[in-house]
């Protein structure tokens, strides 16, 4: 039964662009919220770090080593009496850049690999999918392990060993994509009509992969910033006066009887931050996943 | 059958020259050799002299294609030379020392997660949106986001320091085993869990389910014959490699909780620019993973009787 008052209350159906619709969908999911929220403030903290950090972070004060939390140091000094606190701001710049700029270098690398090998096919594919299946038949942690070796603990070192190992699983996911895109008909329509690789790549390729890379990418801060953190902690990330929340784990577990807040609140914070990107990026995907998207369909 | 069999044992080798390459040319590119490294170490500079003669004694003064071609050869015959860093030790012999110790770990982990995650996962699986769903999941977000050395020190302050239950480190006797067992299974629980779930979900959606039930059978019958048993199978495709991962040691937990197995003595290869043991390790490591691939896929052709072989894609 309709009558006049049902049909005033239904809402008129707003016209929703892309990024309003997006932010609707992810705003359902209250914990990814929660998680955005944290990694903002996490953020703020860590660029605002020079002006709010109490100490200087890689100062000693060597009156005060081995402190345990207290009024003066809120979270305690280390063996040459650095503020743990500072150190730990100063370590969330570390561990957030390489995060995001490990992603930005390995999309750049891999996602033009991989479209290129998917839209050309022949030689190159081949070549490819032969590197590809070489590399990852090392395990991915012995295969940084051996990187750093080579090029020697540093923040860049870091970053090229990253890209040199992740852009393997861009390209392969871009070049899936593209695969299963080149059958369909839109695309066939465009090449028929005269189009050339560049711009179906540009035009309609781009476009279509974009969902899961840019999932792939938020699963990969995270998973960037376990690296940097094992690998520091193995002593082959940042090297020693610069901060790391790795690094400081790693340098201190033979400590923990002695000085147990050297260990523990680098390794809260780590967990924290990681469980918060990890958050972050399931919401991404759950708001992304539209049905009408191709990543569900080849399914 | 036999002929992809061979075909596979040949990609196999292509594999392992080609990581032995790689291996071999990162390592020599590092700034600094073996002897920098334990000088460094004992605050002293090595004489010129007996640098040359220990560079001698290792080969390191060959041209480096020679290094590689009699490093090759030594390796056919499972004979990687001395370590650097123990030089009355051979590669060989650490390994057969030391192995037992990430052997025992390895399968004790792999033993505890399987339990705990193939559980987890069937019991999500079986009643979703339940209390166990949520548990299972939580535990497995636990798992992703935790990193293990993370957990381990957490373990270590708060069993071994705080409450004084379990020894810091070592491995001499079962409560010695607890903390890295349990430090060491987060990741592989996180894929079992996963992988449990997902191909259960897959199994009680499929038709032969629907026509269990159809036909009357009791929901613990349908569960049992028939959803378990086609469930459980592509774990066969995890567990394999993912064993193999295991029993090859792992560095974090084993120096962490000082287990003096291969993960430990890699690590430390690595602070000492050990050549011999860091390319042993890797070869052995990549040669162990690659045959549980082989080992994986062959064993689930005899399961499923549904795949075939004969073409790899």
């Amino acid at each position: 039964m309709i009558n006049k008052a049902t049909i005033n209350k239904i809402p008129r159906k707003p016209k929703l662009n892309n990024l309003r619709l997006f932010r609707r969908r992810f705003a359902r999911s209250k914990l990814s919220v929660i998680a955005f929220c944290f990694i903002i403030f996490q953020i703020i903290l860590a660029v605002a770090a020079p002006y709010i950090a109490p100490f200087d972070p890689f100062r000693g004060d060597f009156l005060a080593t081995w402190e345990t939390p207290n009024y003066v140091h809120w979270l305690g000094t280390d063996d040459l009496g650095r503020d743990v606190l500072s150190r730990l701001l100063y370590g969330a710049r570390v561990s957030i850049s390489i995060g995001v700029l490990s992603q930005l270098a390995i999309a750049l690398v891999g996602i033009p690999v991989g479209a290129i090998a998917g839209i050309r096919g022949g030689w190159f594919d081949y070549v490819l999918m032969r590197v590809i299946d070489v590399l990852s038949s090392l395990p991915t942690i012995l295969f940084y392990i051996l990187l750093m070796v080579a090029l020697g603990a540093g923040f860049w070192n870091l970053i090229l060993a990253m890209t040199l190992t992740g852009w393997i699983g861009i390209a392969r996911l871009v070049r899936g994509q593209v695969l299963s895109l080149k059958k369909t008909d839109f695309i066939r329509a465009s090449r028929a009509m005269g189009a050339g690789n560049w711009y179906i790549i540009k035009k309609h390729i781009l476009r279509n992969v974009m969902t899961p890379v840019i999932v792939s990418i938020a699963l990969g801060i995270p998973g960037a910033m376990f690296a940097e953190a094992g690998l520091s902690f193995l002593g082959l990330g940042i090297p020693a006066p610069q901060a790391s929340w790795g690094q400081m784990i790693g340098m201190y577990q033979a400590y923990i009887r002695t000085a147990w807040h050297l260990t523990v609140f680098p390794s809260i914070i780590l967990a924290l931050t990681m469980l918060a990107w990890f958050l972050l990026a399931d919401g991404i995907r759950d708001a992304l996943d539209t049905n009408n998207n191709f990543s569900s369909v080849e399914k | 059958m036999i002929r992809y069999i061979l075909t596979r044992i040949a990609g196999l080798f292509g594999v392992l020259f080609i990581v032995s390459v790689i291996t071999f040319s990162l390592m020599h590119t590092v700034p600094g050799g073996p002897f920098d490294a334990r000088a460094l170490e004992n605050q002293q500079m090595v004489p010129e002299n007996i640098k040359r003669r220990l560079n001698e004694k290792y080969g390191l003064d060959k041209p480096v294609w020679q290094q590689y071609t009699l490093f090759v050869r030594n390796a056919v015959f499972l004979d990687f030379g001395y370590s650097m860093a123990y030089p009355n030790r051979t590669v060989v012999g650490i390994f057969r020392e030391q192995w037992s110790y990430s052997l025992q770990l390895g399968l004790l982990t792999f033993i505890f997660s399987i339990i705990v995650g193939v559980g987890l996962g069937i019991g999500s699986a079986i009643k979703p949106n339940s209390v166990l769903d949520y548990f299972g999941t939580s535990v497995s977000i636990f798992c992703l986001v935790i990193p293990s050395f993370v957990f381990a020190i957490l373990l270590q302050i708060i069993f071994a320091v705080w409450l004084g239950w379990l020894p810091t480190g070592g491995w001499s006797s079962p409560r010695h085993w607890i903390m890295p067992v349990l430090a060491n299974s987060l990741a592989p629980i996180l894929v079992f869990q996963q992988y449990t779930r997902a191909s259960m979900a897959d199994a009680m959606k499929a038709a032969y389910v629907r026509t269990a039930r159809a036909k009357g059978l009791s929901r613990k019958r349908i569960m049992f014959i028939h959803v378990f048993k086609n469930a459980l199978t592509p774990l066969l495709t995890v567990g394999g490699p993912l064993a193999a991962g295991l029993i090859v040691g792992s560095f974090f937990v084993e120096s962490i909780f000082r287990i003096p197995g291969i993960g430990f003595y890699f690590v430390s290869a690595i602070g000492s620019r050990d050549y011999p043991m860091i390319m042993a390790t890797t070869l052995v490591w990549t040669l162990i993973i690659s045959l549980a691939y082989l080992l994986t896929d062959l064993l689930y052709a005899l399961a499923d009787p549904r795949v075939t072989l004969a073409k790899d894609e």
